[in-house]
């Protein structure tokens, strides 16, 4: 209770101060989870690279100590109260954060939703990182530049999944199937499931390998997967002759890059979110955009669908070059 | 001797394996070979160690279901202070390993001891709290192959003779005990203890002491096989090892160890896993689709229990009758 009191006086105490510069500065709340996260402590940073870009935008970066939607109830009432222009949210609860955001949404703030949203009647925006058919077409993408670094023009690979119902990985690899039009020069071959479990993956990997002696890559959209096949490759001493790509963190996985058992893989860049979502916020504030398109700078537009949703891009590729930068953040 | 041991639980079993070990290599050729046949013994050797802990407390009418959230947490452990500490001598590691197993098994086995709660109400708790203790102490966060030092992961992968470490500690320990179970008092106090507890009491056997041994022994090489999982897979993360406890106690069941007690032998127990390794290892590469798979891995279990359990259908004869029984039976005496 004392540390929930803390940060709502230091919220306050932070718009206090933010009152005193010029009125017709766009003040944007970036409310995360938690503070001291270090994926939101760099969605902080990309918020503040759009306010150096936009020049008059003040971000106010805030966010309960736990992970609770209460604590951020309390963020919202108090952000209401000092009349921000825009409330930029990462959700621990898509309901339960409705009714007070309804409220700020009556009092002319902007809202919008990013990373975790909220129900449609509390935001005008949900910002998600990807889309699925965008992350299909990364993990298909991946594969072929693994292929091209083992300098072949044509390959093979193989996904090693989590469990054969999982719907969000089904749904991927249905994506990763429909873009394989668009790189004829991939075949895939198998797709088999590890459970989300290390040794029934590890085992699963070592068998594509064994069943595919030609096999180039192995696409492993779960990081279980991605884990146990970077290590069987590793262990059967394949290290540069099959590599394995597909969605992990950069913290889980720099070991691997490091080792050669893995060239590059994807995942969303926090970076690039808090970014976008600043410039979201901020454009609906000064009234740009559409109801179907928002502008959000360096990282294109934002197409909106009917039921206010949208993804930001495809997933960022992570490889030796810049994933120690982000293992220390997420 | 040989005819004996080809009609006994175990000489059937192995048979069933080998047929199924062959038959997949008919279809696979790479799958025989020597350096797979290693691997596949490697890949089973830690359901091996568990299993030969789990049988020590089936024999004495007990059941471990906290087997695989002990190798969760003490594999969480080991991982973590390697992290923070990564020149730490190997032989503090798996030392702490083994204590830690120890201790988070002789909880179990001091409340079947001591408080007499039935093991699968005590193991069913603990399972959740030490799962949840590893949730607490890593505070969910993972460690990764790049956290671990470069002994920490190698030291089960060092091949003597081309089988790595972690294979030569599963053949020290199933000869060991071997041994114990067949030579030693305090092995054969299990089998006393199990089959029959009240002839065990009057003999001097203290049936919940040996019940407390078995929980040790399950645990402590929980304990060891959290180290080795972890450094194996080279991940530790909450999860390790989920629903692993299941796999474990249906080794030793198609391995001939009865589930109420007293029967069992190391080398049943050792072949029951192994049948498991080699199914877990085969389905993948004869490319049974993921549905199928489970079901066969269920049908076969069942199979296998069926099959021993009719091969010791005519051990057991009423001589005398029970208290309750022959009482019963005065009582409509005298009427």
């Amino acid at each position: 209770m004392k540390t929930k009191l803390i940060t709502v006086l230091l919220t306050c105490a932070t718009l206090f101060t933010s009152g005193a510069y010029a009125a017709d500065q766009v003040r944007v709340a970036l409310l995360v989870k938690a503070l001291g996260i270090g994926f939101f402590e760099a969605a902080y940073r990309g918020a503040e690279e759009a306010s150096k870009e936009l020049g008059d935008v003040k971000i106010i970066y805030t966010g309960p100590t736990s992970t609770t939607a209460e604590g951020q109830i309390e963020i919202i009432n108090s952000l209401i109260a000092q009349r921000v222009d825009a409330i930029a949210v990462s959700a621990n609860d898509a309901d339960a954060l409705v009714p007070s955001l309804r409220k700020a949404q009556q009092r002319g703030i902007k809202v919008i939703s990013w990373d975790s949203g909220v129900g449609k009647a509390g935001r005008q925006i949900h910002l998600n990182p990807s889309s699925n058919s965008l992350i299909g077409e990364m993990n298909v993408q991946l594969a072929a530049d693994a292929i091209k670094v083992k300098g072949k023009s044509s390959g093979t690979f193989a996904i090693l999944s989590a469990t054969p119902t999982s719907t969000n990985q089904n749904i991927w690899i249905g994506e990763m199937k429909k873009s394989l039009s668009k790189f004829p020069n991939l075949t895939l071959v198998d797709t088999v499931y590890g459970d989300d479990l290390a040794d029934k993956s590890f085992r699963e990997a070592t068998a594509l390998i064994k069943n595919y002696p030609d096999l180039d890559v192995i696409v492993a959209p779960t990081t279980v997967g991605i884990l146990a096949a970077a290590q069987a490759v590793s262990d059967m001493g394949l290290t540069g002759k099959v590599y394995v790509t597909g969605l992990g963190l950069p913290s889980e996985l720099a070991g691997h890059v490091h080792s050669g058992a893995i060239h590059s893989f994807a995942i969303w860049n926090p970076i690039d979110l808090g970014y976008s979502a600043t410039m979201l916020a901020y454009n609906l504030v000064k009234g740009k955009g559409s109801k179907t398109e928002v502008p959000m700078g360096r990282m294109g537009t934002l197409e909106v669908d009917s039921n206010g949703d949208g993804a930001m891009a495809k997933p960022f590729v992570y490889d030796a070059s810049n994933v120690d930068q982000f293992s220390s953040i997420f | 001797m040989l005819k004996r041991f080809i009609y006994s639980r175990e000489g059937i079993l192995s048979l069933i394996v080998l047929a199924m070990f062959f038959s997949v290599g008919a279809i696979s050729p790479d799958f025989i070979s020597l350096t797979n046949s290693i691997g596949i013994f490697n890949d089973t050797a830690i359901l091996i160690m568990l299993a030969l802990g789990q049988m020590l407390v089936i024999l004495t009418r007990c059941i471990d279901l906290s087997v695989a959230a002990n190798v969760a947490f003490t594999g969480m452990l080991v991982a973590m202070v390697n992290q923070a500490f990564p020149d730490i001598s190997m032989a503090f590691l798996i030392l702490l390993s083994l204590l830690v197993g120890a201790f988070l098994g002789a909880i179990n086995g001091l409340f079947v001891w001591l408080l007499k709660v039935p093991s699968i109400v005590i193991t069913l708790g603990t399972m959740s709290i030490y799962r949840g203790a590893t949730f607490l102490l890593s505070d969910g966060a993972w460690v990764n192959s790049h956290q671990m030092s470069k002994s920490f992961i190698g030291l089960p992968r060092f091949e003597i003779l081309s089988i790595p470490v972690l294979g030569w500690t599963a053949i020290f320990l199933i000869v060991l005990a071997f041994w114990t179970m067949k030579f030693s008092v305090w092995g054969r106090n299990f089998y006393a203890a199990g089959g029959n507890p009240m002839a065990a009491f009057y003999s001097g056997v203290n049936v919940g002491k040996v019940q407390f041994y078995g929980f040790l022994v399950s645990g402590t090489l929980a304990g060891l096989c959290g180290y080795f999982w972890v450094s194996r897979f080279a991940v530790a993360y909450v999860d390790v090892a989920n629903g692993f406890e299941l796999q474990v106690i249906a080794a030793c069941v198609i391995g001939g160890v009865s589930i109420i007690g007293g029967l069992g032998s190391v080398i049943g127990c050792v072949i029951g896993a192994l049948f498991i390794g080699v199914v877990n290892n085969a389905l993948p590469i004869i490319g049974v689709s993921p549905f199928w798979q489970m079901a066969i891995s269920g049908t076969v279990i069942i199979i296998a229990v069926i099959a021993n359990a009719s091969s010791n259908k005519d051990k057991a004869r009423i001589i005398l009758r029970k208290p309750d029984q022959a009482s019963r039976f005065l009582s409509t005496q005298s009427h």
